[in-house]
Order: structure tokens, then C-alpha cells, then sequence
């Protein structure tokens, strides 16, 4: 079987690479690329683990093929922070302790972005519902939902 | 001072911009294999073939090997050496491994496998409690029973009396990472393991025996977990001992993880269990004698079963003064995955069951349960140091640190229970759809392991020449922040700032014989071990530098940064290097017992817990009559940390506790089919708590008490307690079925919404 060569955008750089027909984008993220930030929890797409975004659309890596992605602009969590600058979701989970193992939470910072730039004012209802798709198993949510309230009402203000 | 202070989990940062390290994240060297295991499809018969080349001839394949192909007795099994890496000619559960494949990729090692033909003559299996009980299938030779008084007499003699029967579901820990293990061959047949795992010595002991090696050749390291749950106490050997054995046969790295349906299908999960009851109370409430099977599910080898059990059976009182207590504890083997330890450890099964009993006892006498309850409580601690008679456990262990009393009345008035219940009750006469519920339940948990020589750990800690500390001990980090609280210590006790103090991997090789980082004892052992190993160099430092001054040690102080001796101030840093160039020792070890403990777990007498932690929670729930769908309104939650090292991380495991004790007795369900088979084996079938469960309101405070033992800084353990505060949940849902007709609801747990529905056929239609 023939790889497939693959050009996309992430994270705002051109990359390319050759993956296999059925690799995955989360396999392509982390193996081939050396993005391990995105985590496999499921692999299929029931965990958002791998939260990335591709065109915008926020998508479970794992259900994307590697091939899929030429074209496209995909971010993942190692371009959310601008350089030492982290984005206002990055520290608002630091300040709220809104994490404990860590492993869920770069795909709901990716989600919780998602979110932010569609609604910048949603209500507690819906980021519930809008990170439904993404488990954590450690924090009981209560201290994540804070710090997306939070940030997006600093994001608010500073716009 | 660092200790008390709210700081953020020790590896925040790196958690949210995905640089964090698991192992599946650590980069592999160049040439490292892959591994898969093939697994049974039965659930017990005896292997008549097992045709492979189909396996060995697809891409990607290295090698494949059987029990047979292997040099030494590779066994994974925790306790007992029942456990075989590899079947040796029976299976016993669905999902055993049969044999492992090495691939050159995680999906080629993976779909190899499923290309064996194995022929397997399959034997009816023993699944259930009743058939396991029928063909006598259990670990020890009968049932273990604990007791005090004269529990059938007391029971025959008891004004009021009822029985009752349920069956209480077991957990998949869900960790969301998987399990994973990578081994590094070293010069001279060594090995380095990098696991995901709770137990570095385990890994280190298991790894090393099934390659005939000494535990001096094997080094075991890991800087976190994604998760553990007691689900990475001991279901971590397998891959790690599979990945040294491929390690040393084919002399490259190997690496392991399971896929999430995989690990569902292999790992233990908590026990499940069947309790029975037969209570004897009085019109007041007061129980007088209470009588309890436990009936518990260990699965197919005996891995950590009988210390669950036995800390089930610590647990049946709860919060209880019990005159006569009888408890009989049977540890079953089935042909289904080896149960194991998780969150609580068996504590939240005896725990239900008395809760149980409570909320029974009260719908019988048309009390409310919370009083009912407080009326049972254990004497006060209060009232104990002021010289009332103490209480005394099932096993002999007098209480005499109980905080419940003043922490009920606190919660019930803060959440303002009388009201709600009144208004509840106000709904549910209006509101012939929708009825509400609301619970109130305690906790008292044991702290220490029940196995006492398991209460023991070490440090290590270097100062460096520039004063920066290099801090090691033997807990691991899996998301509950034991790595930030110990460096708290550690920066306390130097009087430096915590960005002086790296935290690192746990490491064999650097602190070895640690106990595994379980039974919510990581900040309490590691905590007074890291104390003791810093505490030794401050007195070298110290006795240097009161010589260097013309002055005592005891004049020699360490805070703000600074060493201040006299009228001298010098920074930490330059208090190191003065001790560095006058030769002193900057490097110390520390070591850590726990005082006090006592056990003898045939006879179930002593005292095998240094103290109790304590809890209390309010739930507040609405169920749809139509369908039994519910959902968690409400919860209030007043916990005991002691003295907390960190609220911030406290507050966050007793939040996160909560939801997963919620989530084990509401959503999440087991399912095995008549064969044996793990129905639900990925979250698109078992159902942990999402964001959208999250109780709407949430109300959480920390117990401003000090612990009355002597523990690092006065805290408390923090980790399994909380649970169990979920059973309140469960409890709120039973008062909300109970809203629609007069018979007691008696759920079963857990109360999915087809149970609450069920429950409601019983309480209507007496079904």
C-alpha cells in the first residue's frame, strides 16, 4: 500500500508529511509529527481526548484520517499559547485548578476555545452542554466550567 | 511558609500546553517494537489449538509468543502467583491473554492478532453470586466473619426488625489513560521501565522475577499517571512484565498500551457485590443489632479480593455505634475479570450497606433519615476528650476522633435541609411527573493500609550547590496533586520558595521498597519521609553554619529564602555552598512509619487505621416518573482534610470523588451477557459522568479541624474519603421513588434510569 502525501497548515505552519490510507490524524499528530499533546482516550470519538480543530470545526482527531487534513488548517493545543504567552483559557485552568491529571485537558482547552469563538458569551447551560463531549474523569467539571466562565468574561472585556 | 497555601497542580503549565509527558507521549528509540496480546473470545474451557501463522505472517510482524515460548514463569498476579502473563492451556476469563505479538507498530502488532485461530473446548462459566455459591467457587476457605456482641441474639430480641437484599454494581476505573508501559534494554541484560502504574516496586518486583533477574537489575520510573483510581495499583503488571520479556527476546525497546475496549475487556474493575441485611431498631431509630453477607464478586485470580473485602467488612459501620454486629464476608471466584482495587478499596461497598440499612430503617418508622442517622452516631470527639466513654468499631478500634456531629449540624443548616425537605415535599404533592429527592449520608474512613507493613515510605532529597533542591520520594503522581503537596513540605521545611524545589519522577532507583501510592496515604507517608529526609540536612546546614557564627543550631533559621543566623543573613543558596565548601553532607534519605497500628485480620480485631477521615454530604435530585431519567440538582458537601496542605487540590479531589462516587451508583453500569462477555467496553456504552451531569449547584468547604493524630502538618488523607459521599446520590433518588407510593423503593445500585423505573413499579405496585 502507497503512502499518501499530505500538505496542510498547523497550527500556522505549512507541514507535510506521508501517512498510511488508514492512519489517523491523531496517529499522524503524535507519531509522525511529534505533537503528543492531543491524547488517545477512546478512539472513537466518545472522549474528545483528541480535540483539534480543522477548518475551524472542532473535530475528534482520531475519527479524522491523516489524509483528510491536506488542505486544511488544523490547531491543536501546542499552538494555543503565543509563544510564553498563554491564552486566557490556559490560565484561567491554572488559576482555578481546573485540572488534576492533566490528560483531558488539552482537548478541553481546544473545545472550550472552540466554543469561545463561536459564542463569546455563553451561558454556564451551554458550555456544560458544548464540553459534554469531552471526559474528564477527575475534577467532577465544577472547577473547569469556572475557568471557561471566566476567561470568556476576560476575553469579553478585553475585546 | 509553602504548606496550607492554595498552589496550582505541580505540573499545570505543562497540562495546558500539552507538554506534559505520559508514557505513551515519552519519545520511543529508534527500532522499538509494538505489542498486542491476543485474547480469549471464551470466558472458560480448556485451549485444544492455537494456529498462529496467520498471526506471525502479517505485515509488521516481528515474532509471537506463547506461555510455551517463554524461559521463565511470567506471572502477573499481585498476591497469590495466580496469574499467568500468558494462558497455560485454560482460559478462566473473556478477555485473558493468550499470547503476545510483536509488531513493529501499535496497529500492526494489534490487527496480527486478530488473525489467530485458537480452538478453545469452552466449560460452562460462573458468573453470578448465585452460581459461584452453588459450585463453593471462592478465595480462602469459607467466609471471613468480623463481629462484635451477639448479633442473632440481639436481633431476636429486637423491638422492631426487618431484612432486606441488594445488589450493588461494580466500576471500570476509566482512567483515561489507557494502561502503557516502554522498556529500554540496557548493557548487560538490565532494564529500564518506564510504566504507568501506582506501584513502581511491583512493576520492579514482577518485571524482574519473570525475566530471572534480581530487582537491582531493574529500574522502574514514573513521573504520572493519566488516572489511576487503584485501576494502575496492580493491572499495570501485565504489560510492563510483556515488554521486558520482548525486551530481552528480541534486545529492542517495546513498548505496550491496550486500546480502551481492550483494557475494559482485560482489567479488574471494583468489585461488585450482593449485600444482605437483618436489622434490629428500636421506635426511636436506634439500631440495636444488625446482621450483613457480603457476597463479592472477585473475579478469576485472587490479585488484592481479600484485602477489599476485609476493608468492606471494616466499613459496615460507617459512622455507626453498633452494640451487636455480625458480618460475613464472601470472596467469590468467577469467570469474569479479576476485580481489583479502586477508590475506597471495598470502604464504599460496607459503606452502602449500612447506609442502606439507615435509609430503611427510617422510611419504616416515617423518621427523617438524617436524624436517624445522627441518633446512631459514634460519641462525639468532644465528648470522648472530655472523658465520655469512647465508642467502639466492629473490629475493636475505639473512635475516639469522631467530628461528625458538629459537621452534620453545620451541613444540614448551611444547606437548609428542614426547608428544602419541606418544600420537596410540598413539590412532590403538586407534581404528579417530576418528584424530587434529597438525601443526607456521612462518612467515616479508615486511614492506613490494613496490610500494616505496607504503612511505610522513603525519600530522597539533595540540596545542590546553588541551593536548588532536587526532591524525590516513593508516591506517584496521578492528577492528585501528591507532587505539589510534598514539594509544599519540602519548601516549607527549608523556608525557600517552591520554584527552588524540582519534583521529579518516581524512580526504584532512588527510593526503593515504596508501598504502592493507595489507600490515600501518599501525602501522609511521603509527606513525614520527605519531612525526615529534609529536616537532616537543615540540622547539618544548621550545626555548620552555628559553628562558622559562634552560635547554637537552634539560632540558626530558615525562612523568606534566607538562612538567618543572629545578626547574619545569607541567602539559602550561599548557606548551601558555605556547607558544600566546608564538606557537609547536603544529600539525605528519610524514612516514615506509621505509629500506633495494630491488626489481626483473621481474628478482625485491632486497630488497623492510624485515624478516620470524615465527610458529610447533601443531595438534592429530580427523577421523571415516565421514564425514571434523572438528574443531580443539587449537592452540599462539608468535608475533613485536617489541616489541609493545599485546599486547592483538596477541594478539587473531594469535587472530583464526589461526581465519581455519584456517577458509580447512578450511570455506570457493568453488563457481562450469559457467556462471560463485557458488554460495555467503551464509553459509547458505559456511562461516567459528563460535564452536563454535573450537579447545577455545588457547593463544597473544607472542615476547619486539625487532624488529632500527629500527621504531616496536622492534614488529613484526602484521596478515598470523598467518595463515598456520593452515596447520598443514590440515596436522594430512593427518597424521590419513595415521593410515589408506600412500599420502600430498596434500589439496587447502581440507579440507572431503567432501576429508578423499576423502583417505582415496586413502590407503586409493591412489584
Amino acid at each position: 500500500m502507497s503512502r499518501i502525501h499530505v500538505t496542510t497548515t498547523i497550527n500556522g505552519d505549512p507541514v507535510e508529511y506521508l501517512c498510511d490510507p488508514e492512519e489517523t490524524l491523531l496517529d499522524v499528530l503524535r507519531d509522525r509529527l511529534g505533537l503528543t499533546g492531543s491524547k488517545e482516550g477512546c478512539g472513537t470519538g466518545d472522549c474528545g481526548a483528541c480535540s483539534v480543530t480543522m477548518n475551524g470545526r472542532l473535530v475528534c482527531s482520531c475519527l479524522v484520517l491523516g489524509a483528510e487534513a491536506e488542505g486544511a488548517q488544523i490547531a491543536t493545543i501546542e499552538g494555543m499559547a503565543k509563544g510564553e504567552t498563554l491564552h486566557p483559557l490556559q490560565r484561567k485552568f491554572i488559576e482555578h485548578a481546573a485540572l488534576q491529571c492533566g490528560i483531558c485537558t488539552p482537548g478541553i482547552l481546544v473545545a472550550a476555545k472552540s466554543l469561545l469563538e463561536r459564542n463569546p458569551d455563553p451561558t454556564e447551560e451551554e458550555a456544560r452542554y458544548w464540553l459534554a463531549g469531552n471526559l474528564c474523569r477527575c475534577t467532577g467539571y465544577d472547577k473547569i466550567i469556572r475557568a471557561v466562565m471566566d476567561a470568556a468574561a476576560e476575553m469579553r472585556e478585553a475585546s | 511558609m509553602s504548606v496550607a497555601k492554595p498552589l496550582p497542580h505541580d505540573a499545570a503549565a505543562l497540562h495546558v500546553t500539552g507538554q506534559a509527558r505520559y508514557v505513551d507521549d515519552i519519545p520511543a528509540p529508534a527500532g522499538t517494537l509494538h505489542l498486542a496480546f491476543g485474547l480469549s473470545g471464551v470466558a472458560r474451557g480448556r485451549i485444544v489449538s492455537m494456529d498462529l501463522a496467520p498471526v506471525r505472517a502479517a505485515p509488521g510482524v516481528v515474532a509471537v509468543l506463547t506461555a510455551e515460548d517463554l524461559a521463565r514463569d511470567a506471572d502477573t498476579s499481585p498476591s497469590a502467583h495466580d496469574e499467568p502473563l500468558l494462558a497455560k492451556g485454560e482460559v478462566f476469563f473473556e478477555g485473558q491473554a493468550l499470547f503476545l505479538v510483536i509488531a513493529t507498530s501499535h496497529h500492526a502488532a494489534r490487527h496480527a492478532a486478530a488473525k489467530a485461530r485458537v480452538g478453545i473446548d469452552a466449560m460452562p462459566p460462573i458468573l453470578t453470586v448465585d452460581e459461584a455459591l452453588a459450585a463453593d467457587s471462592r478465595f480462602e476457605d469459607g467466609p471471613r466473619i468480623y463481629g462484635k456482641g451477639d448479633a442473632p441474639a440481639a436481633l431476636a430480641t429486637a423491638p422492631r426488625r426487618l431484612q432486606g437484599r441488594f445488589d450493588l454494581g461494580g466500576q471500570e476505573h476509566f482512567y483515561l489513560e489507557g494502561q502503557a508501559a516502554m522498556v529500554w534494554p540496557q548493557e548487560g541484560g538490565d532494564m529500564m521501565v518506564f510504566s504507568s502504574t501506582q506501584h513502581p516496586t511491583e512493576i520492579q518486583h514482577k518485571v524482574a522475577h519473570a525475566l530471572g533477574l534480581p530487582m537491582h537489575a531493574v529500574r522502574v520510573e514514573c513521573r504520572r499517571m493519566g488516572g489511576g483510581f487503584g485501576g494502575k495499583e496492580s493491572q499495570g503488571n501485565a504489560l510492563a512484565i510483556a515488554c521486558a520479556v520482548a525486551a530481552q527476546a528480541t534486545g529492542r525497546p517495546c513498548k505496550m498500551r491496550y486500546d480502551r475496549d481492550d483494557d475494559m475487556r482485560i482489567t479488574g474493575k471494583r468489585h461488585d457485590f450482593r449485600i444482605e441485611y437483618d436489622v434490629g431498631f428500636d421506635d426511636t431509630g436506634r439500631v440495636t443489632a444488625v446482621s450483613f453477607h457480603h457476597y463479592a464478586r472477585c473475579g478469576w485470580s485472587m490479585d488484592l479480593s481479600l484485602p477489599v473485602a476485609d476493608r468492606a467488612m471494616l466499613h459496615a459501620d460507617n459512622a455507626y455505634d453498633l452494640a451487636h454486629v455480625r458480618i460475613e464476608s464472601h470472596r467469590l471466584k468467577t469467570n469474569t475479570a479479576s476485580a481489583t482495587a479502586f477508590r475506597g478499596f471495598g470502604g464504599p461497598q460496607g459503606m452502602v450497606g449500612i447506609e442502606r440499612v439507615m435509609d430503611h430503617v427510617a422510611h419504616t418508622l416515617g423518621m427523617d433519615p438524617a436524624e436517624v442517622r445522627r441518633r446512631n452516631y459514634y460519641p462525639s470527639a468532644a465528648a470522648v476528650a472530655k472523658g465520655a466513654e469512647a465508642g467502639t468499631t466492629p473490629y475493636g478500634m475505639a473512635v475516639t476522633d469522631f467530628e461528625l456531629h458538629d459537621m452534620t449540624a453545620r451541613l444540614l443548616e448551611t444547606c437548609d435541609y428542614a426547608a428544602r425537605k419541606a418544600a420537596i415535599a410540598d413539590w412532590n404533592a403538586a407534581n404528579p411527573v417530576i418528584k424530587r429527592g434529597i438525601a443526607f449520608s456521612p462518612v467515616k474512613f479508615g486511614i492506613s493500609f490494613t496490610l500494616t507493613h505496607l504503612n511505610q515510605a522513603g525519600a530522597l532529597v539533595h540540596v545542590y550547590q546553588d541551593g536548588s533542591i532536587h526532591l524525590n520520594h516513593g508516591g506517584t503522581e496521578m492528577g492528585q496533586g501528591l507532587f505539589q503537596k510534598i514539594a509544599q513540605v519540602a519548601a516549607s521545611r527549608f523556608g525557600v520558595p517552591m520554584d527552588m524545589v524540582k519534583i521529579t519522577a518516581t524512580d526504584t532507583a532512588k527510593v526503593p521498597n515504596t508501598s504502592a501510592t493507595a489507600a490515600s496515604s501518599g501525602s501522609d507517608l511521603n509527606g513525614m519521609a520527605v519531612k525526615a529526609a529534609c529536616d537532616t540536612i537543615r540540622d547539618r546546614m544548621a550545626e555548620h553554619l552555628a559553628e562558622r557564627y559562634q552560635t547554637t543550631p537552634d539560632a540558626v533559621r530558615f525562612e523568606g529564602g534566607e538562612v538567618i543566623v543572629g545578626e547574619a543573613r545569607m541567602s539559602f543558596a550561599d548557606a548551601a555552598k558555605s556547607a558544600w565548601m566546608a564538606r557537609v553532607s547536603l544529600s539525605a534519605t528519610g524514612f516514615y512509619k506509621t505509629p500506633k497500628l495494630e491488626w489481626d485480620r483473621i481474628r478482625g480485631t485491632g486497630r488497623p487505621f492510624f485515624y478516620f477521615a470524615y465527610g458529610c454530604a447533601v443531595t438534592e435530585v429530580a427523577i421523571d416518573t415516565l421514564t425514571g431519567e434523572n438528574r443531580i440538582l443539587r449537592a452540599d458537601i462539608l468535608h475533613d482534610c485536617g489541616a489541609s496542605l493545599n485546599p486547592a487540590l483538596d477541594l478539587g479531589q473531594i469535587e472530583g470523588a464526589y461526581v465519581q462516587g455519584a456517577g458509580w451508583l447512578t450511570t455506570e453500569e457493568l453488563v457481562w451477557d450469559d457467556t462471560g462477555r463485557l458488554r460495555t467496553h467503551a464509553p459509547s456504552t458505559y456511562k461516567i459522568p459528563a460535564c452536563s451531569d454535573r450537579p447545577d449547584i455545588f457547593n463544597v468547604t473544607l472542615w476547619d479541624g486539625q487532624n488529632r493524630e500527629d500527621t504531616i502538618y496536622r492534614s488529613k488523607a484526602v484521596g478515598e474519603p470523598p467518595f463515598m459521599l456520593g452515596i447520598s446520590a443514590w440515596l436522594a433518588l430512593s427518597d424521590a421513588v419513595a415521593a410515589c407510593g408506600p412500599a420502600y423503593p430498596a434500589l439496587n445500585a447502581p440507579a440507572t434510569a431503567e432501576e429508578v423505573w423499576r423502583g417505582l413499579q415496586r413502590v407503586r405496585h409493591g412489584l
